[in-house]
């Protein structure tokens, strides 16, 4: 009870403080949305991490995402949030499937490098077909309208940014009611013992599959925000380190729990922002320490540290009654 | 009660290697009559069991399942026909608690996809806990299940199997792991929960105590064939069943 009670106030705490944040500090906004659409993305690793598989491409999905919204607003001549957003979802979930029929044949280390094969080939492809892609200079991608209304910069990231705070909510909660369902619970089951659900009438394949397109379709919400907030498009979207990006805030957030996607991601780009203003030459070793201490001292990342001092301090106020 | 052929096994072939595990066996498995196989380790008890549960496909021979031909098919689609297994050492999703496993195994055997339903309020949740309760488990509904002992593990992976409503149940030394003071009452269990739900099982056994209380016939199995198979109390005083597989226990 109380680890519940404390994982729903750590969330609303952190939502009422992003609520406040751009207009208490407005500087932060843009950093602010860029780690909320990074969330969608870790949120998407984590539901594999579920089945206890982990996948060193995710980078395909979101970058599928973001480039799909960038050809769609340059044909468009800016276009409309709202498709690029259904566009990026419907597009990353249509190449998982067909990526995915063939990926969940393996598990392990060959499902993460499959997953990274298939992310670098489209990087590949990104660089290469420069007439199409742009290359390595990428895409811009143009200001799309928000319900068909032509915003002004500011207007617009403030829609943006609330907007996508709204996204992350419902992501977060329907992928929480994914995961305790009969489905969500048989991609859990995929970890322990594959054997018996087969033995239960089950394809662990199908299971996984299903898990594996609502993860890209996560990753791609995230890809095409994150397009849609930064005004360009490059490689670097669908680059491996971008996909171990994704691992590593899902272990810092704690990839035991949906909330660990969001927490796990502000928790990143502030570290990583700070530690690039005042440590320009080592912010790569100030995050890899930060990594080392969570996986040394809070294997459940920050999301289960904070758990623990809510349970330790309940049952010091219990101990005192 | 008309009998009828459950399970029919013609002329099945296994090998690993030099190992002949299956050198053509035939039985019948009869509706609503316990079988019990015997036989000295190695005689391919458990082989028999993975052919006709899809795990082995046989290099030679037919299974037909009420009188469809299942050879080689995969385990999940013999499980849509009817047939369940259980396994020698439990095989149990460990990380979850006991009544959620039985919650699978009502929503796969119900195939209840509802993506947005929490598993703990599915329709089958009623018929799961009446479940645990026949095989007197129910106390144990919010256990993790790596924290339970192997007895009782034993029992909760027989109750998956039996969730599944099937015709035919393949159980694998459902008393191994069970401490022998103990075992007479979990057969006394697991028969009870057999009867209510109507299933026929085919059990692997050592206890020869076992096989003649709960088994209605047994069959003896030594090098990959089937040797004798009749009533427990002809074939259990057979001398070459007395030499050759209960000899040593004597």
């Amino acid at each position: 009870m109380t680890s519940i009670l404390s994982k729903r106030w750590l969330l609303v705490f952190i939502v009422a403080l992003l609520i406040v944040a751009p207009i208490v500090a407005p500087s932060t906004q843009v950093l602010l949305t860029l780690a909320l659409a990074k969330s969608l993305a870790v949120l998407g690793v984590i539901v594999l991490l579920q089945a206890g598989q982990v996948s060193f491409g995710h980078a395909l999905f979101f970058a599928i995402a973001a480039y799909g919204a960038a050809f769609l607003g340059r044909s468009m001549g800016g276009g409309e949030i709202l498709l690029n957003l259904v566009l990026g979802v419907v597009a990353a979930s249509a190449v998982a499937l067909i990526v995915g029929l063939f990926i969940v044949r393996y598990r392990h280390i060959f499902f993460g490098m499959l997953n990274l094969a298939a992310s670098m080939i489209f990087y590949s492809f990104l660089e290469k077909f420069y007439y199409i892609t742009g290359g390595s200079d990428g895409l811009s991608v143009p200001r799309p309208t928000v319900l068909g209304m032509a915003l002004e910069r500011a207007e617009f990231e403030w829609i943006l940014f609330y907007g996508a705070l709204l996204l992350v909510l419902g992501a977060l909660a329907l992928t929480h009611r994914f995961l305790t369902s009969p489905l969500g619970q048989m991609m859990r089951a995929i970890k322990t013992n594959e054997v018996r659900l087969e033995y239960l009438g089950v394809s662990s394949r199908r299971v996984l599959l299903a898990g594996y397109v609502l993860s890209a379709a996560l990753c791609g919400l995230g890809g095409a925000l994150m397009a849609t907030a930064q005004g360009i498009v490059t490689p670097e979207y669908a680059w491996w380190i971008r996909s171990g990006e994704f691992v590593f805030i899902a272990i810092l957030g704690g990839a035991g729990s949906v909330n660990g996607a969001l927490v796990g991601a502000l928790a990143y780009e502030f570290v990583k922002n700070y530690a690039a203003a005042f440590a320009a030459d080592i912010w790569q070793l100030v995050l890899g320490t930060v990594l080392l201490v969570v996986i040394l001292f809070a294997p459940n990342g920050i999301v289960g540290l904070s758990q623990r001092l809510g349970n330790g301090r309940s049952e010091k106020e219990e101990a005192g009654q | 009660m008309s009998e009828t052929v459950l399970l029919q096994a013609k002329d099945l072939e296994i090998r690993f290697g030099g190992v002949i595990a299956a050198s053509g066996i035939n039985i019948e498995i009869m509706e609503h009559k316990n079988l019990a196989i015997i036989g000295p380790n190695g005689a391919g008890k458990t082989t028999f069991l993975n052919m006709c549960t899809g795990y082995l496909k046989p290099h030679a021979g037919k299974i037909f399942f009420d009188g469809e031909d299942v050879t080689g098919i995969a385990p999940r689609k013999l499980v849509r026909k009817g047939v369940a297994r259980a396994f020698q050492i439990p095989q149990l999703f460990t990380e979850h608690t006991v009544l959620e496993n039985m919650l699978m195994a009502g929503a796969a055997q119900a195939r209840n996809w509802a993506p947005l339903t929490r598993i703990d309020r599915i329709a089958q949740r009623g018929e799961m806990v009446h479940m645990l309760e026949m095989i007197k488990c129910a106390h144990l509904a919010d256990r993790l299940v790596s924290e339970l002992p192997e007895g009782q593990r034993k029992l909760i992976d027989i109750a998956l199997a039996l969730a599944l409503k099937p015709r035919l149940l393949f159980m694998d030394e459902p008393t191994s792991g069970v401490a022998s003071s103990e075992k007479f009452e979990v057969l006394e269990i697991i028969s009870g929960a057999l009867q209510e739900s109507k299933v026929t099982a085919v059990f692997v056994e050592h206890d020869m105590g076992i096989v003649e209380r709960f088994a209605d016939e047994v069959a003896v199995w030594n090098r990959g064939q089937v040797l004798f198979r009749g009533a427990p109390d002809d074939i259990l005083k057979h001398p070459d069943v007395i030499r050759d597989v209960i000899g040593e226990e004597l």
